[in-house]
């Protein structure tokens, strides 16, 4: 037989809770408003006490009062959860404690201002990152923000009022936002209450007055808080109108953004955000990847500007290829990109004269259908404008020392070599120079090399010496292909090591990729390929890893290190692991949760879910480039296909094992009962047989002989139809068939079953007329009940009726056999169900198993039976089974 | 002539049984004690009826039954001593007439026997059938009880007329929701309890007499008086 394995109840109540956590979200409520004094917080605890008394369940995570009166009291009856103390460098900082707070699970926290950085050593950086993932726990969060902290406000505001703001939260919390409420308050009123000290007290009160409460400020800072709000407003107008077909379409555009390394590209990326929220279109930002490497500066300003873009909720696309326009133009129409916005850049003409016009003029040409806006770049957020150099990426420094002094060198040659070569053949030597340095050096360093020993040869050798004057023509061509030359054999080499670069790169990848392969591949073991797993990770990334993996159950991560991990991963990490593992994102180094740790953690996840954690710690690296960061992840990829391919392969032996065992079981049974059962199907058979002959020999004795052959036939089969489902319910192999039935149906038939016991005159049956149908095993519970009636009638009287009635409770069938016996005597209650009880008044006959029996069949439904006296006298035996039910058709 | 019943049962004694049972009933009967003789007496033999057990050492009893149905449509009834109706299902899915359960009497092995023969391959499909009190008018579409017309829906009919067509045979849930709702319904058996109990509910208060028989976690069956 090929019953399914019913699943362990556990994890399914485990899965069942990971479902509900994933599926319900807290709501997010944001009290938004222009500046500081705006009175967010107290609309916060106002909107909080009339929750509380509504009697909702809720918490303080952390509330600023900054001393103010009418705030405080409105904290007092609040339940506030203690901030948690940070230790960092001997002070010692107080933050909301996010894990008291999940702990606490309460249904709604209040925490006052987003836009906070936390202190170094929390578990994020910033507090809304802490407030996503109490919402992502399913808890409700009031929360305050002002206009100026918004991510894509930030740079304007910074040209108004000229003050930076470092906190700053990205847009996609207030997208993510449920309800939203302005809150107003006029310029003046709000100076009003500034002097009256409202919002500052003492000292500060003035200075804040003249600096950033200005007037103009105020004004310009109300306006940017409004039309936030209109425009979210106006996105829900256009949902609705959508949702409803009144006509509001979705804009259909789609914008990119071509993103870099340079400092003007977080102003575009916010700009960009700013057209795509006005115009409900979705977007992207585009990063090409070239082969000129980036230094660190770049690097770590491009990781922010893209994850800047992420965060204002654009999804990031990156691609590869050396002409940036058309990798920009091919990516954008891969996308359906309808609008690309680019950065004019500033100054620099010089730049884009020697890249062959400027990359804004060549997109315009190439573009084709795709809209392209211009905009003004400019510089935000701290970091020098690049020069030309560091615009390229270049490090120009050794290349131009090397060709300064090899120009050096055969000038000096040259001195001497003049007298007997001539100043042409010198021209030629330096030419020479040229082409061979144009193989070693940079484009730059050549063109510079081939302009130096261009005016040295001039200027030393070509008559008129020591002038820059060239009388012959032939010299004058000399002169000019020294340029030609020098560009063109530069621009060639560079494309052919620019192509090596990237082929030695990619081929590095490959061979890596591949040895873990092959190693694993080789392995025996999950052990064995883990082991080996590991150690190609460690020579690859000069790193030591850490393994941790998911449980059985694959809902909690082990906390014990796999032994093949390389580091010794302490508490705090293996909490950090055991983030990313719930989470199922990387965190640690490298990344915005918990960065302070010593290691990144990357879970390994199979499209089944999380399996397991790789943690891998690079020392003292400040940053991993976005190649290493993705040759990382394909290689988690790849331990999770081994972990997995482990766990199936386990999987699998285990469940042969299990149908072996159970097939093994089942023959046994099956013989058994065949071997018990044919002699009585014998003894049964011969008997009848007998009776007919006897009938008619008339022989009176013979004929009572041969009745008590049958009753004992029938109690000895009895007992061994007990014996045997007694067994099949003692080793679990009660699968259970369940189908639809009618409750009356089910007692009719019951009652039928004994109708040679008992008449059928004796059994009432009480039960409503409009019982729905049910799902259960009706084999199992047929027998249930005729067990029930038996034992009923070898517990009355004869002739004495007995009551079978079925209702329905909720989702709760609930069926009764009651008689009007002897009932049950004090503490029978529980021992009836007990394996060869036997009533005091029991009749001779019986194991003392039927009871049992039903106790089990009803275990297997889930249900509950329970014993008791009848009010009236006799006993009463009540099933209670939880049902599927189904409203029955008219 | 006689009908010939054919045995198929590694037990001597139920075999013995079983012959001395049905031979004075006016039957032949000829035993095999296996599987494969069991095949190859009934190509030779040609029975009317074949009694088959589930718990055959060589072959596996629905294995017989599978390579007899491959060539033969005589009826088959399946005696089992095995409890599970999965195992009961599986036999009449695959082409078993009926089923007994060990230990059964000898009347109601001769009532299965009866049932199963008037529905031999060669019955004509007759245009009226009556089954005791019932009248069933396959042509007509009508039905009475105790010749008073009872009306059914169109689908109370066509589930009467499966269970009619089989009268005395047990016919599986599957069987009947398949014919009569379409391949698409074999899982929802709900339709098949509600329409049961319309049907009940409209023969058997008219008569007193209990007509269609629940065979739990099996089918249906409706009686039929001999």
């Amino acid at each position: 037989m090929t019953e399914p394995q019913r699943p362990n109840p556990d994890a399914l109540l485990a899965a069942i809770q990971r479902e509900e956590q994933t599926t319900r979200r807290g709501e997010l409520k944001i009290f938004f408003g222009m500046c500081p004094g705006v009175g967010k917080t107290y609309a916060m605890l106002r909107a909080a006490q009339q929750r509380k008394a509504e009697g909702a369940d809720l918490v303080v995570g952390v509330v600023e009062t900054h001393g103010r009166l009418e705030t405080l009291a409105l904290v007092a009856g609040l339940e506030v959860i203690p901030r948690k103390q940070i230790d960092y460098r001997g002070v010692t900082l107080t933050e909301m404690d996010i894990d008291a707070i999940l702990t606490r699970r309460p249904k709604l926290v209040l925490v006052d201002e987003l836009a906070h950085t936390n202190a170094p050593g929390a578990r994020h950086p910033k507090r809304y990152q802490d407030v996503l993932e109490l919402l992502d726990a399913g808890i409700n969060v009031f929360t305050t923000l002002n206009v100026q902290h918004l991510e894509s406000r930030n740079d304007l505001v910074q040209q108004f009022t000229g003050v930076a703001v470092r906190e700053t939260v990205p847009d996609s919390v207030l997208d993510q936002a449920d309800d939203i409420e302005l809150i107003d308050i006029t310029p003046d009123g709000l100076r009003q209450r500034l002097t009256e000290g409202k919002v500052y007290l003492g000292e500060r009160a003035a200075t804040a007055a003249e600096n950033y409460f200005r007037e103009e400020n105020l004004t310009a800072l109300r306006e940017m808080a409004l039309r936030s709000t209109t425009e979210r407003v106006d996105r829900e107008l256009r949902d609705v109108m959508r949702a409803k077909r009144l006509g509001g379409r979705a804009s259909g555009q789609r914008l990119a953004v071509a993103v870099g390394p340079s400092p003007f590209s977080a102003a575009l990326i916010r700009r960009t955000r700013r057209i795509v929220s006005t115009m409900d279109a979705s977007w992207i930002a585009i990063y090409v990847e070239t082969s000129v490497s980036l230094d660190e500066d770049a690097k770590l300003r491009l990781t922010k500007n893209l994850s800047l873009a992420r965060q204002l909720g654009a999804e990031i696309v990156m691609t590869r290829g050396d002409d940036i326009i058309e990798a920009i133009l091919t990516t954008a129409r891969e996308q359906k990109v309808t609008q690309l916005v680019v950065g004019r850049p500033v100054g620099n003409r010089l730049v884009e004269i020697l890249r062959g016009g400027s990359l804004v003029s060549k997109l315009v040409r190439r573009g084709g259908d795709i809209d392209i806006h211009v905009i003004r770049a400019e510089r935000s957020g701290g970091g020098r404008a690049p020069s030309v150099v560091q615009l390229l990426g270049l490090h120009l420094g050794r290349d131009f020392g090397w060709g300064l002094i090899t120009v050096a060198a055969v000038t000096a040659v040259s001195w001497f070599l003049q007298k007997l070569a001539g100043y042409q053949a010198i021209g030629i030597l330096y030419m020479l120079t040229v082409v061979v340095l144009a193989t070693l050096l940079n484009r730059w360093a050549v063109l510079f090399v081939a302009t130096l020993s261009a005016l040295v040869w001039d200027f030393l050798f070509v008559p008129p010496a020591f002038t820059f004057h060239i009388d012959s023509v032939q010299d004058k061509m000399m002169f000019a292909m020294y340029f030609v030359v020098a560009v063109v054999v530069g621009r060639l080499t560079g494309r052919l090591r620019t192509r090596e670069i990237a082929e030695r790169k990619r081929d590095q990848r490959t061979q890596a990729l591949n040895r873990l392969l092959e190693t694993v591949a080789a392995s025996t073991s999950l052990d064995d390929s883990l082991r080996r797993a590991a150690r190609e990770v460690d020579t690859v990334f000069h790193a030591h890893t850490v393994v941790l993996l998911g449980g059985d159950d694959g809902i909690k991560l082990e906390p014990v290190p796999h032994p093949v991990s390389t580091f010794s991963a302490d508490e705090r990490e293996i909490a950090v692991a055991t983030w990313a593992f719930g989470k199922r994102q990387a965190a640690g180094r490298f990344t915005d949760t918990l960065p302070n740790a010593a290691a990144l953690y990357l879970p390994l996840e199979t499209s089944k879910g999380a399996l397991g954690v790789l943690g891998v710690n690079c020392g003292e690296r400040v940053t991993l480039t976005l190649d290493e960061r993705e040759l990382l992840e394909t290689f988690a990829a790849q331990i999770a296909a081994l972990v997995e391919r482990y766990r199936l392969l386990d999987n699998a032996s285990a469940a042969r094992l299990t149908a072996e065992s159970e097939r093994l079981h089942r023959t046994l049974l099956d013989s058994v009962s065949h071997e018990l059962k044919t002699p009585l199907a014998v003894i049964e058979a011969a008997t009848d047989g007998l009776d007919e002959q006897l009938a008619d020999a008339g022989v009176p004795l013979a004929k009572t002989f041969l009745d008590e052959i049958k009753q004992a036939n029938k109690r000895l089969n009895r007992v061994v139809s007990n014996l045997l489902d007694m067994t099949r319910i003692e080793t679990g192999r009660l699968p259970l068939n369940r189908e639809w039935c009618e409750p009356v149906e089910l007692l009719r038939s019951a009652v039928e079953q004994v109708s040679n016991e008992i008449s059928a005159e004796r059994i009432r049956i009480h039960a409503p007329a409009d019982l729905p149908l049910v799902r259960l095993d009706v084999g199992l519970l047929e027998q249930s009940l005729c067990n029930l009636l038996n034992n009923a009638v070898a517990y009355s009287p004869a002739g004495a009726p007995i009551e079978l009635a079925a209702q329905l409770e909720e989702k709760t069938l609930v069926l009764s056999v009651a008689d009007h016996g002897v009932g049950l005597g004090p503490g029978e209650e529980k021992k009836v169900f007990e394996k060869f009880y036997r009533g005091p008044h029991a009749r001779p006959g019986g194991a003392g198993l039927g009871l049992s029996i039903v106790q089990g069949f009803v275990k297997a439904h889930n249900g509950t039976i329970s014993a008791e006296n009848n009010t009236g006298g006799g006993a009463k035996f009540t099933l209670r089974l939880p049902v599927e039910t189904a409203i029955k058709p008219a | 002539m006689k009908p010939i019943v054919m045995v198929i049962d590694d037990e001597p004694p139920i075999r013995r049984l079983l012959r001395l049972t049905l031979e004075p009933q006016g039957y032949i009967v000829c035993e095999a004690e296996s599987g494969q003789l069991g095949l190859q007496e009934a190509a030779a033999k040609r029975p009317n009826v074949i009694l088959l057990d589930l718990g055959l050492p060589d072959l596996d009893g629905l294995t017989v039954l599978k390579r007899l149905r491959e060539w033969s449509q005589t009826p088959v009834i399946v005696l089992t001593v095995r409890d599970s109706e999965a195992d009961k299902v599986a036999a009449l899915d695959n082409g078993a007439d009926d089923y007994l359960t060990k230990p059964f009497s000898a009347a109601e092995l001769l009532a299965r026997l009866r049932a199963v023969q008037r529905r031999a391959p060669e019955a004509q499909e007759e245009p009226v059938r009556v089954i005791g009190e019932l009248q069933v008018d396959f042509v007509g579409h009508s039905v009475k009880v105790r010749n008073r017309e009872v009306s059914l829906t169109a689908t109370e009919f066509a589930l009467l007329r499966m269970l009619a067509q089989h009268a005395g045979k047990v016919v599986t849930h599957k069987h009947l929701l398949r014919t009569v709702w379409g391949p698409n319904a074999e899982e929802q058996s709900q339709y098949l309890r509600v329409y049961i109990t319309h049907l009940r509910k409209k023969l058997e208060t008219d008569s007193g007499k209990k007509l269609i028989q629940t065979e739990s976690g099996i089918g249906y069956r409706l009686l039929a008086p001999d």
